[in-house]
């Protein structure tokens, strides 16, 4: 197993040299804070408290909607001002409630969950689902599903993300520099669910102090190793993770409990730590914000939330002016079209470019080179997908396993013809998902 | 409203590589074969390099214009055909030789069939080929210095002795770019180093080749004869230019490696069982046929599916 990767795969410039050496900061917010009741994947979480409430840090004002769905609790202390829809990341306007803070951080009580020791297995995935943890890494599937699968005894491999491929972001960087033990430690407590389970802390190798921090911690740990990937994008997209770290692949329409293997990105996993030891919801998350266009790129340790131009602002402002801002990073984050969106639980970075990349080119016609296949991750063919999803032909494009692709924008990358392939494959798949759904 | 940022979806980073960086790579990497072709063969093989890239881009340029569509011509494909298109012409044709061959290389091998990337079959390969049935004597005409050039190939086929050593520098009579393998593995080499083309095809060819010829030639594995084959009409110009032009190539991994053993094959007979000595141009312009069927056969199987490893 001569160096833990997948096949395919694209090398984008990193721009973490931007963030990579700047402290989590701690940010306290000024102004409103908004809470979408979506923040996750599944049911929409229900309002537990209504205009005009005064709320405490850490207080539950949503609770979830369903099994698969995650309660939300308020980050500062203040009063409930509206319930209505606010934009989010992705663009869409969702159900939120907004509170006026009072500045005075005034907490609630800790969350009622027992001491580690006397804890049962259902005790701590009570406490995860308590603490309303969700998937940090971006998708916002929540924990205490995936958690809970089937068979707790086929588990095999516990793997933590450390990967980080994705450029610009340093979040989970810092985390692991700064606070690397509540990181195992969190992972120990995911591993006290599964008897036959060894966990995996997966690093890329571009972080080399990261794997020497993350080895020392847990040279006294049987159960746990750390695996240093070969950098490179999508390293840390989930089925080529448990891939890289596990040999196990799995198709797009399997679980990664199929495999044996569950798989948690660095701040969930220490969130479980914060939640199971200090009894702390799920209420902030390191942010990235970063970009050429950004005065004084940095870290920060935010309250879920948040307005992003309040972090923008924290970071200097603008020292040009941005023709881009995306919630995330590059490859996979979402481009918006203003900043009056709050940062919630699955948001991992601010990057504001002063140059629209994508603007400045127009597609034009395929030359068949293969590039795009050469990267693919999935394997498949993007640039036949892409035009089956162009001329909708849903046969053609299950055929060539449509399907299979994971949306990592590989072949958009890497393509010289400029065309938008990840965009077409997508809207194609949205659309076959839906109508499997109905 | 004016301040309201860009919005598309991600990826919002794109590499560097644009269809026109890559063609000029291969201009690029096709200067060493000209330059040489030009020294080797004297003036009038700088002159049909020159008309045959004119017409190749005149031609794009005018068909798009009376068409309305957008000008593309600046992607440099239309200059890569019709500098390869010279390269397979002998030093003695005339200038309106090129001319026809450019036309009909751009206009009814590519433009017709929807431009660039559309094209069934290598446009400028098309071209030599028409030129070939159409003015077989012209074509064939290898004279250069006053001797009759006679490519080493035809007297090989003789049964006269070769000196392997002059096809590898190119002091041979051949067409314009075809005789220095020296030259034309030095740009092989610049495109394989800045990824335009990989190995796959070429080697694919020049193996399945060379064990076609040691089976079916009829002069066993005899180096010496083995390496004029390979030095010989064409094949390294063939295999690393022209066999690995995309449009025309498959586009699935295996596909590519499938194809340059039909290549291989191909070239073989034609040179073993067909009344020329020659053949790398009808053998690659013949495999371009298959490669739709290739790529069907080919498609690879998908990440969680086998396709992982």
């Amino acid at each position: 197993m001569a160096g833990f990767t997948f096949k395919g795969g694209i090398h984008p410039y990193e721009g973490k040299e931007l963030t990579k050496d700047k402290p989590i900061r701690r940010f306290t917010p000024q102004g409103e804070m908004v809470y979408p009741l979506s923040q996750h994947i599944g049911a929409p979480a229900k309002p537990v408290v209504k205009k005009g409430d005064r709320v405490l840090k850490g207080q539950m004002i949503a609770e979830a909607g369903g099994f698969v769905s995650a309660h939300v609790y308020s980050s500062v202390s203040g009063t409930v001002k509206s319930i209505g829809k606010h934009r989010v990341a992705t663009g869409d306007m969702v159900q939120s409630i907004t509170v006026e803070g009072d500045g005075l951080f005034e907490e609630a009580d800790p969350l009622p969950i027992g001491e580690i020791e006397d804890m049962s297995k259902q005790d701590v995935l009570d406490a995860v689902k308590l603490a309303g943890i969700v998937g940090m890494g971006g998708a916002g599937f929540p924990t205490h599903v995936k958690l809970s699968p089937k068979d707790p005894d086929k588990i095999n491999y516990c793997i933590v993300n450390c990967s980080e491929c994705e450029p610009y972001l340093t979040s989970d960087y810092r985390r692991m520099l700064e606070e690397p033990e509540k990181l195992v430690a969190g992972l120990k407590i995911i591993l006290c669910l599964f008897d036959h389970a060894e966990g995996i802390l997966a690093v890329e190798d571009n972080k080399p102090d990261c794997v020497k921090i993350l080895k020392e911690l847990t040279f006294n740990e049987p159960r746990i190793t750390v695996k240093a990937l070969k950098t490179k994008y999508p390293q840390g997209a989930e089925r080529q993770l448990i891939y890289a770290t596990t040999r196990r692949a799995i198709s797009s329409a399997m679980l990664p409990a199929d495999a044996g293997c569950i798989v948690n990105n660095v701040d969930t996993v220490v969130s479980i730590y914060h939640a199971v030891i200090e009894k702390r919801p799920l209420t902030e998350r390191i942010v990235t914000v970063t970009g050429d266009a950004i005065a004084d790129p940095c870290n920060y340790l935010v309250p879920t939330g948040t307005s992003m131009q309040e972090l923008i602002d924290a970071s200097g402002g603008f020292k040009v002016k941005p023709e881009k801002i995306i919630a995330g990073g590059p490859m996979m984050g979402f481009a918006m079209f203003d900043t009056d969106v709050p940062v919630i639980k699955t948001s991992s970075a601010i990057t504001c470019f002063s140059r629209d990349e994508v603007a400045r080119y127009s597609e034009s016609a395929c030359i068949n080179c293969g590039r795009c296949v050469d990267v693919c991750p999935g394997r498949v063919i993007p640039a036949r997908l892409a035009d089956y999803a162009n001329n909708h032909d849903e046969d053609m494009f299950l055929k060539y396993n449509g399907m299979e692709c994971c949306e990592c924008g590989c072949c958009s990358y890497i393509c010289p013809a400029k065309r938008q392939l990840t965009q077409s494959i997508k809207t194609m798949r949205k659309l076959l998902l839906a109508k499997k759904k109905k | 409203m004016s301040d309201l940022y860009n919005v598309s979806s991600g990826p919002h980073t794109r590499s560097t590589d644009t269809t026109g960086k890559i063609m000029g790579i291969v201009l690029l990497a096709l200067i060493p074969a000209s330059g040489y072709g030009i020294y080797h063969f004297g003036i009038n093989a700088a002159v049909i390099i020159v008309v045959s890239i004119v017409t190749c881009v005149l031609t794009e340029l005018v068909y798009e214009l009376l068409m309305k569509q957008k000008i593309t011509v600046t992607d440099l494909s239309a200059a890569v055909t019709g500098l390869l298109l010279a390269l397979n012409m002998p030093p003695t044709a005339p200038w309106w030789l090129p001319v026809i061959g450019g036309v009909f290389a751009i206009l009814f091998v590519k433009m017709l069939f929807g431009g660039l990337g559309q094209n069934f079959m290598n446009p400028a390969l098309g071209g030599r080929c028409f030129l070939v049935i159409c003015f077989a004597a012209r074509m064939t005409d290898f004279n250069y210095d006053g001797v009759t050039g006679a490519t080493p190939l035809a007297m090989l086929r003789a049964g006269e002795a070769v000196d392997v050593k002059s096809m590898i520098i190119g002091n041979i009579a051949g067409t314009i770019g075809e005789t220095s393998v020296i030259a034309i593995v030095l740009g092989a080499c610049i495109m394989l180093a800045l990824g335009v083309i990989d190995l796959r095809i070429p080697v694919a060819y020049l193996i399945s080749f060379t064990i076609f010829m040691g089976l079916f030639a009829g002069h066993g594995w005899d180096v010496n004869y083995l390496l004029a084959q390979l030095a010989g009409g064409g094949l390294m110009l063939g295999a690393f230019f022209m066999a690995t032009d995309y449009a025309t190539s498959p586009i699935t991994g295996n596909g590519k490696i499938v194809y340059g053993i039909a290549l291989g094959i191909m070239t073989g007979i034609f040179r073993c069982f067909s009344s020329s000595a020659e053949g790398v141009s009808f053998a690659i312009v013949f495999c371009n046929l298959l490669v739709p069927i290739i790529e069907t056969l080919t498609l690879p199987k998908c990440f969680g599916k086998g396709g992982e490893a």
